[in-house]
This record gives C-alpha cells, sequence and structure tokens, in this order.
C-alpha cells in the first residue's frame, strides 16, 4: 500500500469519527475529547496465533475466519479501520511472553488475538494478566485461562477442554454404557478432558475404571489397547489429536476392538482426520460444539462465503476465528468504538448474544462460551451432528474469583 | 612480563565495559547478552568437567534444569519469590544431586562415562516429563520474578532488566575469577594431573575418586546457578531444558571456545548464542533463516575436524610462536 | 489381568524389543568395531522412515519402496564412512560426540527442506492388512508379526555373519587388533566401510519397516537414538549378542511398566541401565 493509499484511510476514519461523534452528541452523550483523538488511528489488533509448525493450519483457519467476521462489517469494527499486525507462536511454549509482550510493549496493540497450544495461551494468561490489554482466545481450551487464572480482560471464544468431553457421560448412560475406559496423551489438556468426562459420567452413575496415558506425543498405543481388552469395559473414550488421532483410529481398528467396544471422543479425535484413516473412523460418536450438518441458515452462509473467500472448506477453528470477530464487534459497537474504554467494551461483550454459525451462544461469568454441545457421528468423511447432547453447557469455571 | 599484567587485567576490564552495556542500549541487547552471560557461566562449569578434570559429561543440563524447577517449585505461585533463599536452595539441591549422582557414574570410565552421564539426565527428563510434579510436558511458568528483599524494602527487582543484567554479570565474573582462584590452587592442579594421568596421581597418594567428585558437585552446582538465572529470565521452564540438546549445546559452546581455558568457554558462549542470533534472523537471511540449524550443524562439524582447540585455540595459534607455554598446566 | 493378557502384553515387548534390536545392533557394531561414538544413528532411522514413506506414496508399494531405499542408504552410510567418520577413528570421542551431534541438526533440517515439517502416516501392505482374533475383543495385527519375523531372520544373519563367515572373522579380529589384521594384509579400511554402511542400513531398515506403526514425524530419530545407546551399554559396547539381550529387556520392561506402572514408566529404562552398570560396569555381554 502507498503512502497515498494510507492518508486516505485515514481521512475516511477521522471523518467517519466525526461523524459518529457528531450523532453521539445529537442525542445528548458527551465523549471524553481523548475519545475523539482515539477515534482518529486505527484499531490494532495483534494476532498472536501459529504459523507454522503441526498447528499451522489451524492458526490460518482462525485468521480466516476472523477476517471474514470484519469483512462482512464493511473492512471495519463499529466504523474503525484496521490495523493488524501478526505473531507467529510457532506452538511454543518457551517463546510465549516474549511474543505477547513484542505485541503489547513494541506494537502498543488494542487487543490481542491468540491462540491454538495451551501451554502458549498460559504464557499470555501470564502477561496478559498484568498489562490488562484486552484478550480474545480463539482456540486454547487450558482451564485455568477462565478458571484460577480468569480476569475481566480475558475472553474466550471456542472451549474449554473440560466442555469437549463432559457431555459424554450423558451420551454414554443414554447408550446403557456403565463402565469406560478414557484413554489420552499425558499432558494438561488431556487430563483436563479426562476430568470433564469423569464428572459427567459419574454424575450419570457410570464408572470410570481406568485412565490410561501415553506421553505426548507418542502414538505407540499397542500396549494401552491390549490392556483395554483385558478389561472389557462397554465404552472407550478417548482423545488424540492431528496424527496421532488418525493413528490412534487405525490401530484401533487393526486390534479388532472396532465393532467390540464402542469408540467416543472429544470431537477433536475425529476432525481433520476423515482422509487419512479410511473407514477405521466409521460410527465413532463424539461431542463437540460445532458439527457437519447443523443446517441452519446461519451456518449454511457462512460455509458458502468462507468457501468463497478463501477457496477452502471451514472447519471448526474457522467459527472460532469468525466468532472471535463477532465478539470483538458486539463490545466495539457497545462503546462505538471507542476502544480506550475498556470498561466499556468488556461489557459488551459480556452482553453479546453471538449468532454463530455452531448456534447461538452467550458468555459465562468467567468469559468462556455457554453453548451447546452437539452429538456427532462419523459417517463417511463427515462429522455429522445427531443432535445436541447438552443445551448451553457452562464450564465450571473452578478457582475463577474475579 | 607485561603481557602478564595485560592478561590479568583485561578480564577487569571487559567486566568494566560490559557493566555500561545496559545504559548504552535498551531491551533487545540488553536481553541478548544477558542470555549470553548465563550460557557462559553453564559453559564455564562444564568446562572445568571436560577441560580440566577430563570427564566429559553429556548430562549437563540436568543440573540446569534442575534448578530452574527448583526455583519453578520453591517459589509461591504468583508472586515474587525470596531470592535471599530460593538462589541458594536450588544450588544446593544441584550440588547434593551432583554428589549422588557422582558416587554412581564416577566409578565409570570413557565412552561409559559419556552414556552414564546422559543417562541420570535423562531419567531426570523423565521424571520431569511424565510425573505432575513439574507440570508435565506442557512445564510451569514463573509468574513473578524473585526480588532481594530487606525488610520491607525492596533492593533488587528481576524483573527490572538492568538489575537483572547487573546481577547476571556479576555471577559470571564471580564464577569466573572463582574457578580461576580454584584452579590456580593445589586442588585445581591436581585435577589437572588426574586429567594427564589418574594412575600416576594414585600412585602418589591423591584420593583421586575425592577429587573428581569435589569437581563434579562444584560442576553441578555452577551449572544450577546458571539454570537459575535462565529460568529467571524466561519465566519459564519445561523438560526441553534438561534434554540432551541442551547438553549437547553446551559441550558445542565449551569445544568452540577452546576447552581447558576458561576465557574460551566464555568466547564459546558468546559464539555460540550470537551465531544463533544471526543465522536465525529473518531479516538477513530471508528464508534460510528459517533453515539455521543445517549452518550450524555444518560449523560444528568443521571445528570437530578443523578446530580441536576452538576459537581460543586459535587466538593463541595466531598470537604466540612457540606452543610450549600451552604445555605448562599439563606438566604436574 | 489374566494369563492370555499377559502373553499378548509379552508378544508386544518382544515385538518392541526385536524392532529395538534391529536399530541398535548397527550401533552396538560400529562402536565395538571402530570404537565411535555416533549420535547420528537414530538420524538413519529417521531417514530410512521418510525414505519408505516419500517412496511409497510415489510407488504405491512399500515393498517396493524398501527395495528402491536399502540400496541408497548402503550409499549414504558408504560415503558418511568415507567422508566423515574416517576421520575420527583416532581422536578423543568428544570430537565423535560433537561431529554426529552437528551431523544430527543437518539431517534434521535436510528433512525438512526435503519433506517438510509434517507428521505423516504410511499403510500397511495390503498383503498383511489384516489381523488375527486372540480372544473375544482382541486381535493381532499380522503386520506387527511380520516383522517380528524379520527382525529375527536378520538378526539370525547377522549372528552367522559374524561368528560363522570368514569376513565375520576379520571383522572381530578388526574389533580386537587393528594393527594385527592389516599386517596380515586385510584391508581394514574396506572392512570398516562395509560395517559402517551396514550400521545405517540396518538402522534405516528399522525405520522403514516400522513406518506404517510409529508414523513418520520429524525428530523421530532423536528418541530411539537415546534408548538405543541404552541398550548399547547394557548389553555391552559391541556385543551383538547383548544388543538382543539388552534389547528385549528394554522391550518388555517399557510394555509392561507402561501398563502397570504408569506413572514412572518413562524412566524405567534409566534406572534400568544404572543397576546394571553399577552391578556390571561393562555391561552385560561386555569386555572388560
Amino acid at each position: 500500500m502507498s503512502q497515498n493509499d494510507k492518508d486516505v484511510f485515514a481521512r475516511r476514519g477521522f471523518l467517519k469519527g466525526t461523524a459518529a461523534i457528531a450523532g453521539a452528541t445529537a442525542v445528548g452523550t458527551l465523549l471524553p475529547a481523548a475519545a475523539a483523538v482515539a477515534q482518529q488511528s486505527k484499531l490494532k489488533i495483534g494476532l498472536m496465533l501459529p504459523y507454522t509448525g503441526t498447528f499451522a493450519q489451524l492458526g490460518v483457519a482462525i485468521t480466516n475466519g476472523f477476517k471474514l467476521a470484519v469483512d462482512e462489517r464493511g473492512g471495519k469494527l463499529a466504523g474503525r479501520e484496521i490495523e493488524f499486525v501478526t505473531v507467529d507462536d510457532e506452538s511454543n511454549p518457551a517463546k510465549a511472553p516474549e511474543n505477547v509482550n513484542k505485541l503489547v510493549q513494541r506494537d502498543k496493540v488494542d487487543v490481542v488475538i491468540g491462540t491454538v497450544h495451551s501451554g502458549v495461551v498460559m504464557g499470555m494468561a501470564k502477561v496478559l494478566k498484568e498489562s490488562g490489554t484486552l484478550w480474545i482466545n480463539p482456540n486454547g481450551g487450558a482451564g485455568a485461562m477462565t478458571g484460577a487464572m480468569c480476569a475481566p480482560n480475558f475472553f474466550r471464544t471456542s472451549f474449554s477442554n473440560w466442555q469437549t468431553t463432559h457431555a459424554l457421560g450423558k451420551v454414554l448412560k443414554a447408550k446403557g454404557h456403565k463402565t469406560a475406559v478414557f484413554i489420552t496423551w499425558k499432558y494438561a489438556a488431556g487430563e483436563e478432558m479426562m476430568e470433564g468426562f469423569k464428572e459427567g459420567f459419574e454424575k450419570e452413575g457410570g464408572k470410570l475404571v481406568k485412565e490410561l496415558y501415553t506421553p505426548f506425543p507418542q502414538v505407540e498405543f499397542q500396549a494401552l489397547l491390549t490392556e483395554i481388552a483385558s478389561i472389557k469395559p462397554d465404552a472407550v473414550v478417548a482423545f488424540f489429536a492431528g496424527g496421532g488421532a488418525a493413528k490412534f483410529l487405525k490401530d484401533y481398528q487393526a486390534a479388532g476392538l472396532k465393532g467390540k467396544i464402542p469408540l467416543y471422543g472429544s470431537g477433536f479425535l475425529t476432525d481433520g482426520v476423515l482422509d487419512a484413516v479410511g473407514d477405521a473412523g466409521e460410527g465413532v460418536e463424539t461431542t463437540l460444539h460445532y458439527a457437519d450438518g447443523l443446517d441452519t441458515k446461519k451456518d449454511k452462509a457462512f460455509r458458502l462465503a468462507y468457501a468463497k473467500t478463501f477457496k477452502l472448506q471451514p472447519d471448526v477453528y474457522a467459527v472460532q476465528g469468525y466468532d472471535a470477530g463477532q465478539l470483538l464487534a458486539a463490545g466495539l459497537d457497545a462503546v462505538k468504538g471507542n476502544v480506550a474504554d475498556k470498561a466499556g467494551v468488556i461489557k459488551g461483550m459480556e452482553a453479546a448474544k453471538i449468532d454463530s454459525p455452531r448456534g447461538v451462544w452467550t458468555l459465562s461469568k468467567a468469559h468462556n462460551p455457554v453453548q451447546d454441545m452437539y452429538l456427532r457421528k462419523v459417517v463417511g468423511k463427515e462429522n455429522k451432528s445427531q443432535g445436541v447432547a447438552w443445551k448451553a453447557l457452562a464450564d465450571p469455571a473452578r478457582g475463577c474469583k474475579a | 612480563m607485561p603481557g602478564n599484567a595485560i592478561s590479568r587485567a583485561l578480564p577487569w576490564v571487559i567486566v568494566g565495559l560490559l557493566a555500561l552495556f545496559p545504559v548504552l542500549d535498551s531491551t533487545f541487547y540488553t536481553q541478548l547478552l544477558t542470555k549470553v552471560l548465563i550460557m557462559a557461566i553453564f559453559a564455564m562449569s562444564l568446562d572445568l568437567l571436560v577441560g580440566y578434570t577430563g570427564l566429559v559429561s553429556f548430562g549437563h543440563a540436568a543440573y540446569f534444569g534442575l534448578a530452574g524447577y527448583a526455583l519453578a517449585l520453591m517459589g509461591p505461585k504468583y508472586e515474587a519469590a525470596s531470592l535471599w533463599w530460593t538462589l541458594p536452595g536450588a544450588i544446593g539441591i544441584c550440588v547434593v544431586f551432583a554428589l549422588v549422582t557422582g558416587l554412581v557414574v564416577l566409578r565409570t570410565r570413557g565412552i561409559y562415562f559419556i552414556m552414564v552421564t546422559l543417562a541420570f539426565a535423562q531419567m531426570l527428563f523423565f521424571v520431569f516429563h511424565d510425573t505432575k510434579l513439574g507440570g508435565g510436558s506442557d512445564g510451569v511458568y514463573i509468574y513473578a520474578k524473585p526480588t532481594m528483599n530487606l525488610g520491607e524494602t525492596v533492593l533488587v527487582t528481576l524483573e527490572k532488566l538492568d538489575q537483572f543484567y547487573w546481577l547476571v554479570l556479576f555471577f559470571t565474573a564471580a564464577t569466573y575469577f572463582l574457578l580461576r582462584r580454584i584452579l590456580g590452587s593445589s586442588f585445581g592442579r591436581a585435577l589437572m594431573g588426574i586429567k594427564v594421568n589418574e594412575h600416576r596421581m594414585r600412585a602418589l597418594g591423591f584420593p583421586v575418586f575425592r577429587y573428581q567428585l569435589a569437581s563434579f558437585a562444584l560442576a553441578g552446582g555452577l551449572a544450577g546457578l546458571a539454570g537459575y538465572l535462565a529460568a529467571v529470565q524466561f519465566g519459564f521452564v519445561n523438560p526441553e531444558i534438561l534434554s540432551w540438546h541442551q547438553s549437547g549445546a553446551v559441550l558445542m559452546m565449551v569445544i568452540l571456545g577452546g576447552m581447558g581455558t576458561l576465557h574460551g568457554a566464555v568466547i564459546g558462549a558468546f559464539a555460540f548464542v550470537l551465531l544463533q542470533e544471526v543465522l536465525s534472523n529473518q531479516a538477513w537471511f530471508g528464508i534460510a533463516a528459517k533453515h539455521w540449524q543445517l549452518a550450524m550443524g555444518i560449523l560444528i562439524m568443521l571445528v570437530a575436524l578443523y578446530l580441536p582447540q576452538g576459537l581460543a585455540g586459535l587466538m593463541a595459534k595466531l598470537q604466540r610462536k612457540p606452543p610450549a607455554e600451552a604445555e605448562e598446566g599439563a606438566d604436574v | 489381568m489374566d494369563l492370555a493378557f499377559i502373553l499378548i502384553q509379552l508378544l508386544n515387548g518382544l515385538q518392541y524389543g526385536l524392532l529395538l534390536f534391529l536399530v541398535s545392533s548397527g550401533l552396538t557394531l560400529v562402536f565395538g568395531i571402530m570404537g565411535i561414538i555416533n549420535l547420528a544413528h537414530g538420524s538413519f532411522y529417521m531417514v530410512g522412515a521418510y525414505l519408505a514413506w516419500s517412496l511409497a506414496s510415489m510407488t504405491g508399494n512399500l515393498a517396493t519402496a524398501i527395495a528402491i531405499a536399502i540400496p541408497l542408504t548402503v550409499v549414504l552410510g558408504m560415503a558418511l564412512e568415507k567422508l566423515l567418520f574416517r576421520q575420527l577413528y583416532t581422536r578423543d570421542h568428544l570430537y565423535q560426540v560433537l561431529l554426529t551431534y552437528g551431523l544430527i541438526l543437518v539431517f534434521e533440517e535436510l528433512r525438512s527442506i526435503i519433506w517438510g515439517d509434517d507428521v505423516h502416516g504410511v499403510a500397511v501392505p495390503a498383503l498383511l492388512n489384516a489381523s488375527i482374533p486372540l480372544t473375544e475383543n482382541l486381535s493381532y495385527p499380522v503386520y506387527r508379526l511380520a516383522i517380528s519375523g524379520v527382525c529375527l531372520l536378520l538378526a539370525f544373519a547377522l549372528y552367522v555373519l559374524i561368528q560363522k563367515t570368514r569376513l565375520g572373522m576379520m571383522i572381530r579380529a578388526g574389533a580386537s587388533n587393528r594393527d594385527m589384521v592389516q599386517s596380515l594384509g586385510i584391508d581394514i579400511k574396506l572392512i570398516y566401510t562395509l560395517v559402517f554402511a551396514m550400521g545405517v542400513a540396518l538402522a534405516a531398515f528399522a525405520g522403514m519397516i516400522n513406518a506404517p506403526l510409529s508414523s513418520v514425524t520429524p525428530n523421530m530419530g532423536s528418541h530411539v537414538l537415546i534408548i538405543c545407546f541404552v541398550v548399547v551399554v547394557i548389553g555391552g559396547i559391541g556385543s551383538v549378542k547383548g544388543a538382543m539381550a539388552a534389547s528385549l529387556m528394554i522391550g518388555l520392561a517399557e510394555t509392561f511398566g507402561q501398563v502397570l506402572v504408569p506413572e514412572v514408566a518413562g524412566m524405567i529404562v534409566y534406572v534400568l541401565m544404572a543397576i546394571v552398570l553399577v552391578w556390571r560396569p561393562e555391561g552385560l555381554f561386555g569386555r572388560k
């Protein structure tokens, strides 16, 4: 973009800003003088997402979704021009504080959007709690972000790890399963999903007979599958993602367990891997806050617009990014773009009802989505919705005092 | 001779110049230099083993990482820990761990010693990787940096970049002068004697095992000092900090700089960290910067093949005519 | 856990152990005969797996891929020995550690440049893609049995080669006294090149046949490498027999550890190694 273009945009932003002030004054609200100054400048949004490494595709999907939400509003939020600053977090927790500091200290962004990896999320929480910068997390499900570490400026538009498996307890009970084994990687996300399931299942009178772990990110399951066969539970619940999920589904079939002991999981077990596993995934049922074949007007419109703009099929990550854009828009609309009024933005976001492709959701007190969890079943290459497994499921936000 | 006076004054001059650094430049380079100095402490501690005691440890990151975890676990979760007791505590834990492992590993020699030190480091790696003790493979954040309080007043807070830098510089200098003093003592000369000919020293009545154990523990403690400081700087510890890659990297620093010379270890740390920064600088190398490890790998191989005495050896060779003086240390 | 399942876990452990033997046998030979610490051994395993994946996706057949890949790895091994490792035979172990550490970085980055950083799965060959029912709900994948068979066959071949052939005799003699062998007019350099290439090919072959089971991932060599060192040290440096015993021991310890004491499973092999070294510092079958 040439220098000239920038000037034009800046002037347009300025004119819009003055118009807004004029309008506001007309209805009798006096804005502080600082707001007028703030509105001349562009809104700075920092995107801290993985653009390289294992999660690179997720980072791209989230970015696309977010930009789609902005595009739908004419490339602006609450009438303000947007300037994006991007940082590749490489999904590296060790670099997280340094990376987020770049956005907050060096670039002085108004809002931070990020990220995928839970460990990096915790590093961001550490820095952003101190700086008080507005933060919307479009994926990483670390419970502590909206739990022990929760803060007024922290928002999440995705899920907590706990949420993705909690509804499975009800599902298993409805199918008549009384005992279950949970298998996952030994790391924070896996353990939180195990807790979510255990709690839901035991409330229904089920018994989690064994928790099986393999070190992250190892994919040798043979000994553990043998162990499952020897325990003979009514059902197996699993959480793995990406390559690990594909391998697990294939091994489960090769060990002859498929069809003998029904397999359930957190939705990530069957998301984005169905092309790679052939028929090994067929019939596996999972819960997640998004599914194929929801058939709502909003979802159809979103899928069409996304496919048209990016020549890609959207996935759950794109939805989460899109909703991050929608949530921020709602907050900024409430203060007419005056992001300096942080309390006002926060209030606006707290009150928002997000009309998402996944269905309408609101925020819990700890700023995590209260949302419907769908039961999905693998049919061919799709995670077909089987209806809502849990209406408006809220994360318990344990340890959140804010 | 005058050369001697210069070489004696030089370290002090360098320390003085380095102390001025934060005044000249702000955050980025001060941070980088802090990292370099921490690695210099780490490299010097390993040099004590490899270069002076003749023990090639391939698990030195164990002590480095252990101290980091010690800080993360000893301090309160969301408040600042006290530097007064967490630092000595972390170092103490490393010394004790070095003494215990030393009892086992010092029974072996050569290849076996390399492998057993590696095995102990791996054991520790899996303790932190597989158990919940330190957050498993996710690691733990150190949410607030330690402070040094006297009563209610905060004397030093490591949140402040400058203060942290000066503290690190102080410890780097202290480590250098301490080791120089130790190596100049009869204890140090005995170590070098053991390195050259263990049997002869034993025959002469030296308690070889005890000398080696003392050296091993000292090296462990100093590595702990470096690890503690590194954990403070990054505010995060995960099992990677005690992985064998880390042990390999520090060994590389020692040899790149020139083993058996303390200033070589410091030079090696400088060269290694700066090389890493330069090679991975996208502004300079563009796409190639992503694959900086390729250049690093080739460089390491070249050093192993053609520069066995490291940069310090190269400098000495360029400076000095007869290499007689270099043998001095070995001739006990 | 009843008897049937203990037996099945035993099978799992042995299968894993046999595969470990395949990777570590090459390492122990190079270690014992040439006195070289080769950290890059795990990289050969990785190269094998990536070769198998890329060639299999080109030819559509794992067997063909392996047939093409093996000669390539032999050539790689001979080239590395002639260009790099030869210079290190007389040098201190320290420099061997350093050189091969650098070599790991080079291999990892070349892998990243050539094949990228993604995780890949390799399909089990159609012929072996079946399972044998063992209990009412558990089957054993035929492919796992097949690779165990291949490992056993190779172990036997190695034994015959080293103990019964003229070449094996020269290898053994070269390990104990380099100068004497040379003075007998045997081309020790050629033997070293052959042994090294064989070690590379064995590790790479293990990576190839294990690719359908382990997936193909960046850094896959590094875990294998460390475990192989443990095998070599427990078994005794240079002892193929020892490598076999140690591999099976570790295979069983890891398998049962994962099931019985999952909390400390990762540490077990290292504790095992420490115990063995305290008891017999030269390893189970090592020479004093």
